[in-house]
């Protein structure tokens, strides 16, 4: 280690890392130290400790059927995405990812064989390094995903599951997987929960109120009338409904947490099954709020990493080039009349923005200065990036930083779709009224709570037949797709055992629009 | 930093999923396979295949929002003419602008198309096909043994010694005995040698009793005695007989046009993938014949070309010569495949019946009959021209249930008829 640093040392500041497209173990770690040291001096950045593993094409193709994962328990699903992938790329018609990065402590960073050297510098630039200091800082990481861990647990996962598999047959375990699988989006804890409550706190607590009601004590409460006496039966029926729902904790939105805890018919293993299913759901959770701002660091920091390579003469002209091609197509964004549009590119919006902000800080005009007046003109824009890159997650990011510059740069127009009108409209395009729109409008389309279905366990009826009921609370008039609903519904009747009820309520006015029922085994 | 080469490291991690993949998809991948097949050249039989499925039985449901109700908002890149308050004709089809960012997953879901390794296709293709009665019905002359572990035993040769289960009997029989070990009666050889050292005689004496007995324990107790040792034990299992031998018969003569040879030969190499691919022991032999017959090897009878007449009972008159020469049948299990196009010489075919139901079939376990047409006729004209051996054979069919009889007329009925003739459980004709 020692060594190599001083190698570095020794070089000459206008000899390149490399030349010529081959790499080897040297010319990995000499470019390795070079970015770490800009990562470090010049970005500021703060990283876990990194392990790069070379692997073939065949073996990338493997990680991506397991989700990018490196241990995986063994279920078709990955079978068919395995095949999925494969034909894709057996046709030419996808090319592989030059990488793939876990977040584990130490960060496992995967690179291609058939990678030029170029291509590596590239890599560790945007993964080893950018994604990293992403998974190690960002708020939603730090407090979901439990870096330190994942690999073991990952590994208990699959030994399990293989157990469960000898001891009670690959279809039992098959059925209780596929079932989960279907409820995986709505078996993740969104919110901390409350801690356990505390003996002494609790007690704490009480007198508190006592005090309270004692200090605030108003002798004309007692002059109400109260409630009649039949009324008073329901209203104590009712009451004890409430308590019933209240310690089974409803409503929940942790349907599979719910099902895992309260079912009625599982078996144990079946149970620990869900909480894999449930746990692993609840790693991924994070990176789907946080796509666009991850990929968006990762490209940023490539971008300043290779530059300053560039700059400092560690990579040849050639190099440089190479990359900006691939740097270039990374970040294309095609227009949504483009055959190639398919949503707006993470990368491509990630990057613009933070360049932007990065130009706002150093070289802001009149319109930055009245929309970003805390950061415009502040000259410490790797401050503000690490900043946004800890505290923010792409809605609030967005929300927060998308500029009136970068809306131009897209021409992002926000078009307002109302199923019962024959015809869309564009509800506002990049000019002075329509900014503040767009941005919020922006906002919410990365917001995960309006993306996925609001679905919660409401009831559940213990003393009659058991039956679970599920609410869709619908918001903007925008209901499940039927033929999927039906199926995920069958799926939850098998593993709660009796009847499942889903109602899609009107979330404003509370109106029931729509019922499905599935009994087990498809009744 | 720390960089680890995988690439050494096994590939194919995914391999058990890709199975159970199969598996899950199997009623949709098998019928996607008999699609194939009809399509294909039967050379290209054992190379892996593209199937398209449908995802019926591998869907992986979650819930969704419908698009298609309520009030939504898209925000999308590249205007290029919209201001406010322009109204945009709704987009037919699931060509859609914006919400197009579902699950990454939720793509392909009309067809799935991957590729099945030649393996795997294989496998799917033969799945419920087999070679009729194939053991014979008598076991009782087998010759062939197969030696099977059967626990230990007390008495047996010295190559057949266990040491880990001998060595353990011993070690239990030392330490219940409690046989000195070497060690406590080398420190009490000392102790002794120390005490008379020092003088003290009384206690080297007593010292010395103490070992006398110890040294008599450990002569009279064994280290390794007898009824410690163990044996592993063999038994003889009878291996069933299923030997079986595979004649194939094929018309080379002029009246065969060459799309007549072409789907006779198509016949037979699935005949041959299929039998070389299920069965270890099969013997595959093949006669072609004209006016005279030969056995050939593999590669003539596939690919090359010959003209002449036709008379179908030398290629009988050879199976039967070969058949006692090699195959005796009290240890073979002897199937017989022919293909013709029903053409004989006027005199020969009912001398063909009196081979065939006389001789060859009652030594075989299956015979089946192939009639290949000339691609327009056969299956058209049908019953209006049957050819001379095909009304020879009918009349031996129906004595025989295990001689079927069968016409194809194109290449895309092959497989069809092939999985009727081997159909597990047997398709009579």
């Amino acid at each position: 280690m020692l060594n190599t640093r001083l190698d570095v040392a020794q070089l000459r500041a206008d000899m390149p890392l490399f030349t010529g497209p081959n790499w080897d173990f040297g010319s990995l770690r000499r470019t390795y130290e070079a970015i770490e040291r800009i990562a470090f001096d010049d970005l500021g950045l703060d990283i876990y400790p990194v392990q790069i593993e070379v692997i073939t094409s065949e073996q990338m193709l493997d990680s991506y059927a397991a989700v990018g994962l490196p241990l995986m328990y063994r279920h078709w699903s990955f079978g068919k995405r395995f095949a999925y992938h494969e034909t894709l790329y057996r046709k030419g018609l996808q090319g592989l990812a030059y990488e793939i990065v876990i977040n584990s402590n130490p960060v496992i960073c995967y690179i291609m064989e058939e990678n030029s050297m170029t291509m590596q510098t590239l890599v560790l630039a945007h993964a080893a390094v950018g994604h990293n200091h992403f998974f190690k800082n960002n708020y939603l990481f730090r407090q979901w995903t439990d870096a330190g861990g994942i690999l073991d647990y990952l590994s208990f996962a699959r030994d399990y599951v293989a157990k469960c598999e000898e001891k009670y047959g690959l279809e039992a375990v098959e059925r209780v997987l596929d079932a989960a699988h279907a409820l995986k989006e709505h078996g993740v804890n969104r919110y901390a929960h409350r801690s356990k409550p505390n003996l002494a706190e609790e007690r704490q607590r009480a007198e508190d109120r006592r005090a309270h009601a004692d200090a605030t004590y108003n002798d004309l409460w007692r002059t109400v009338p109260t409630i009649e006496k039949e009324d008073e039966e329901t209203a104590q029926s009712e009451k004890q409904q409430e308590d019933i729902r209240g310690k089974l904790g409803l409503p929940e939105e942790n349907l599979l947490y719910f099902i895992e805890k309260r079912a009625p018919r599982l078996e144990d293993w079946q149970r620990e099954l869900i909480r894999i299913v449930r746990h692993i759901a609840q790693y991924f959770y994070p990176q789907k709020q946080l796509q666009m701002m991850n990929e968006g660091c990762a490209t940023f920091v490539h971008y300043e990493i290779m530059n300053r390579l560039h700059d400092k003469g560690l990579i040849t002209e050639g190099s440089m080039l190479e990359f900006l091609h691939s740097h270039s197509s990374v970040v294309f964004q095609p227009g949504f009349d483009d055959p190639r549009f398919s949503g707006l590119n993470p990368y491509a919006l990630g990057f613009a923005m933070m360049s932007d902000i990065k130009r706002i800080c150093e070289d802001p005009k009149e319109e930055d200065r009245e929309f970003f007046p805390e950061i415009a003109g502040c000259g410490d824009p790797f401050g503000v990036l690490r900043h946004a890159w800890a505290n923010y997650r792409d809605e609030s990011f967005i929300l927060q930083y998308l500029s009136p510059a970068v809306i131009r740069k897209f021409r992002l127009f926000h078009v307002a779709d109302d199923s019962s009108k024959p015809s869309l409209r564009v509800d506002a395009i990049h000019d002075d009224v329509g900014y503040r729109r767009i941005r919020s409008a922006l906002s919410k389309q990365y917001d995960l709570s309006r993306r996925e279905p609001d679905i919660q366990v409401v009831d559940v009826d213990l003393t009659g037949d058991r039956c679970l009921v599920l609410a869709h609370y619908v918001h903007d008039g925008v209901l499940l797709e039927e033929k999927t609903c039906r199926s995920v519904l069958r799926y939850a009747a098998q593993l709660w055992g009796y009847t499942v009820k889903l109602l899609e309520i009107e979330a404003a006015s509370d109106k029931t629009l729509k019922t499905y029922e599935s009994g087990p085994e498809g009744k | 930093m720390n960089i680890v080469d995988r690439r050494p490291n096994p590939k194919g991690k995914s391999l058990s999923n890709r199975q159970r993949f199969l598996a899950r998809a199997r009623v949709e991948v098998k019928s996607a396979v008999q699609e194939a097949l009809r399509k294909r050249k039967v050379a290209d039989v054992d190379h892996g295949e593209k199937v398209a499925i449908p995802t019926r039985g591998i869907s992986e449901p979650i819930f969704h929002h419908n698009r298609r109700t309520g009030r939504s908002d898209h925000v999308v890149p590249g205007n290029k003419e919209y201001v406010r308050g322009d109204e945009i004709p709704r987009p037919t089809g699931g060509e859609g602008r914006g919400g197009s960012e579902g699950s990454p997953d939720g793509s392909g879901e009309d067809a799935f198309e991957f590729t099945l390794s030649k393996e795997e296709f294989l496998d799917m293709f033969f799945e419920d096909l087999e070679l009729p009665d194939l053991v014979k019905k008598s076991l009782k002359d087998t010759t062939a043994v197969d030696l099977q572990r059967a626990g230990y035993t007390v008495t047996g040769s010295p190559s057949n010694l266990s040491i880990p289960r001998t060595m353990r009997n011993s070690m239990a029989r030392r330490i219940s005995l409690r046989r000195p070990k070497l060690s406590e009666l080398e420190a009490l050889r000392e102790e002794v040698a120390e005490a008379r050292a020092r003088g003290e005689e009384e206690e080297a004496e007593r010292l010395a009793r103490q070992l006398e007995v110890r040294e008599r324990r450990s002569k009279i107790i064994p280290y390794i005695d007898p009824i410690d040792v163990r044996y592993r034990r063999f038994d003889r299992v009878p291996r069933p007989n299923t030997e079986a031998v595979m004649f194939c018969l094929m018309d080379v003569s002029g009246s065969m046009t060459e799309a007549m040879k072409d789907l006779a030969k198509r016949f037979f190499m699935l005949l041959h993938i299929f039998l070389v691919r299920r069965y270890r022991h099969v013997d595959v032999v093949f006669i072609r014949h004209t006016s005279t017959a030969e056995e050939v090897d593999e590669e003539t009878f596939f690919y090359s070309r010959e003209t002449g007449g036709t008379v179908v009972s030398t290629a009988l008159e050879k199976m039967l010569e070969i058949a006692r020469a090699r195959y005796p049948t009290d240890r073979w299990n002897i199937y017989g495949a022919q293909a013709s196009d029903g053409d004989n010489y006027g005199a020969d075919s009912s001398r063909c019946v009196a081979l065939l139901g006389g001789e060859v079939l009652p030594l075989c376990q299956y015979f089946a009959y192939v009639e290949v047409g000339d691609g327009m006729g056969g299956s058209l004209t049908g019953l209006s021209r049957d050819s001379d051996l095909w009304r020879a054979y009918s009349e031996v069919a129906p004595a025989h249930p295990h001689f079927a009889m069968r016409r194809v007329g194109d290449p895309a009925q092959i497989f069809s008829v092939f999985h009727e003739l081997f159909a597990k459980g047997g398709v009579r004709a």
